[in-house]
């Protein structure tokens, strides 16, 4: 209940029950759950038997989940093996989308800086606390969207199979990147048709892998490029702009970066990478090694790989410029709360909820089942819950009422 | 007529405490957020609140910051116990500063944070005694 950043859970009945609203899909709860109870909904094999054809796309993150000898292009054999009809890269497309911002960040003349886009529990935070940012979001698509897009137009006119016929399938890193595809932010349908998480296939892949001679697959379309830094906090950019960018991890201080962009500062900065996760994608609940384990290994391929570009940048200009990469839509402000929408009655609730917070003990024990006694006080007013469920203001009046 | 309902908060803010440093204009923003007031209303507040705030942490020994929202208006009221400005007129000139280097080293003092209030606030009241300190009426309409 207190693992939660934007204080959405409520205990009823010794059960967690989440605000939806409140919730920006983080996944710190499933962290801190000392029962394990709290699962993130994917898919698994059997959803996709309606497809004739699928296509894994692992989150680049999985590269950084075996030995230092096992390359990509031998990990996305692993996936053919295991079952997928066939496994492509990501990091490619990774690379392309940091030279299509490289190229939005030349033309663009607005207020700085700009916002990466790309973490969806950052962009829900956004939405929620800091609208007047929403623009500052960067209208470019994800690799994961670029690269199931580019694969699905491959596939149907290599095998000429219809567009229902091929289920694309990403193995993702978080439970916030599903919920991204479930539902886009700005409406646009996703190209994804279902989604596993790295941690439910990795025994499988693992095994597959294992019973491979390693040898032939290295070398077929070995994997390279600057994208395959990526799962990596500061990968985005950071090689292209070392001087102008800001990468930073984990929602504490996001909030804060965020919060000075609001008030108006670090205009001196073009692009902030902001990452839920304080080592970026690499550290997803849903993924396995620890997380500097995984952050070492993705590093040590960037290393030896990352400097073999896989894309033509003149050629990702031109595309970039022909919106190839352009995002179209907008994102709604969706605020946590709405306290009432006649702002008259929203600062009349917001005085009864500061005079009820006065009330309480304010020591945030959390038996009344939220997890501050200010949101407490929002619950009394808001009728989610009653004065009493305060176990301390109870005992407090009891003590006054036996000895007057 | 019934009475117009009216939020009220103060804050205590300590000169050079720069570990709480930004905390009441912050809490007083979430506010405004929660009772849903426009964004582009909240941002200017938030801007004159802040710079408000600092020139507190930066330049008077502790202040009081209250603000106020009606239906109407956000009203935010600073009142710090300090040297005071010997010069108003040129303190809210852009670029005038009497800032310390220490503090120009923290890169703070440019010589914005007045002017910056009053771009951001409809109106802007500033009355200050040298010697004993400051206060500021900053008045943002909904």
């Amino acid at each position: 209940m207190r693992a939660c950043p934007t204080q959405a859970i409520r205990v009823r009945q010794g059960k967690a029950e989440i605000l939806e609203d409140r919730c920006i899909d983080c996944g710190e709860c499933a962290r801190a759950c000392p029962h394990k109870a709290i699962i993130p909904q994917t898919n698994s094999f059997t959803d996709f038997s309606r497809f004739k054809y699928t296509v894994a796309l692992p989150s680049p993150v999985l590269y950084g989940h075996f030995r230092k000898d096992i390359l990509p292009a031998t990990i996305l054999a692993g996936l053919r093996k295991i079952g997928f009809d066939d496994a492509c890269d990501v990091a490619c497309a990774s690379e392309a989308v940091s030279i299509a911002i490289d190229g939005y960040l030349d033309s663009y003349r607005g207020p700085l800086p700009l916002v990466s886009p790309f973490c969806p529990t950052v962009v829900r935070l956004i939405q929620a606390r800091y609208p007047n940012l929403i623009d500052l979001l960067i209208p470019i698509d994800s690799p994961m969207e670029i690269a199931a897009r580019e694969v699905r137009h491959r596939k149907m006119e290599e095998l000429g199979l219809r567009r229902d016929e091929i289920g694309v399938i990403y193995l993702t890193p978080c439970p916030a990147k599903i919920v991204a595809i479930k539902y886009p932010p700005r409406k646009a349908v996703s190209h994804i048709d279902g989604v596993i998480a790295i941690a439910d296939i990795y025994y499988l892949l693992l095994s597959a892998i294992a019973e491979m001679k390693n040898g032939p697959y290295a070398d077929v379309n070995p994997v390279g490029g600057s994208g395959l830094g990526w799962p990596v906090l500061g990968g985005q950019l950071s090689f292209l702009r070392p001087e102008s960018s800001l990468p930073v991890g984990g929602l504490h201080d996001v909030e804060r970066i965020l919060h000075e962009i609001e008030n108006g500062k670090l205009g001196d900065i073009q692009y902030v990478e902001c990452h839920a996760c304080p080592e970026g994608c690499c550290g997803g609940l849903l993924t396995v090694d620890n997380r500097y384990l995984s952050r070492s290994k993705i590093l040590n391929l960037v290393a030896r790989f990352g400097s073999t570009p896989c894309q033509d940048r003149e050629k990702i200009r031109e595309l970039y410029r022909d919106n190839y990469f352009s995002l179209p839509g907008e994102i709604p402000s969706r605020p946590f709360t709405l306290l009432d929408k006649d702002i008259p009655r929203a600062i009349e609730k917001r005085k009864r909820i500061q005079e009820t917070f006065e009330e309480l003990p304010q020591i945030d024990c959390g038996a009344c089942g939220a997890p501050t006694c200010q949101s407490f006080a929002e619950d009394v007013v808001l009728q989610r819950a009653a004065l009493e469920d305060c176990l301390a203001l109870k005992a407090r009046q009891a003590h006054t009422t036996a000895s007057p | 007529m019934p009475e117009e309902p009216l939020f009220v908060q103060r804050f205590e803010i300590g000169g050079r405490d720069f570990r709480n440093a930004g905390k009441a204009s912050t809490t007083a923003k979430a506010i405004l957020k929660e009772i849903g007031i426009h964004p582009a209303v909240i941002r200017r507040a938030a801007i004159a609140a802040y710079e408000a705030e600092m020139n507190v942490v930066l330049y008077a020994r502790k202040g009081i910051m209250e603000i106020r929202v009606s239906p109407k208006d956000i009203q935010i009221r600073l009142e710090d116990e300090g040297d005071g400005i010997a010069d108003v007129e040129l303190a809210m000139q852009e670029g005038y500063s009497t800032a310390s280097d220490e503090i120009r080293e923290m890169g703070f003092g440019a010589g914005l944070g007045l002017p910056n209030i009053k771009k951001n606030a409809d109106s802007f009241h500033i009355h200050s005694v040298v010697g004993k300190g400051t206060t500021l009426e900053i008045t943002v309409l909904l």
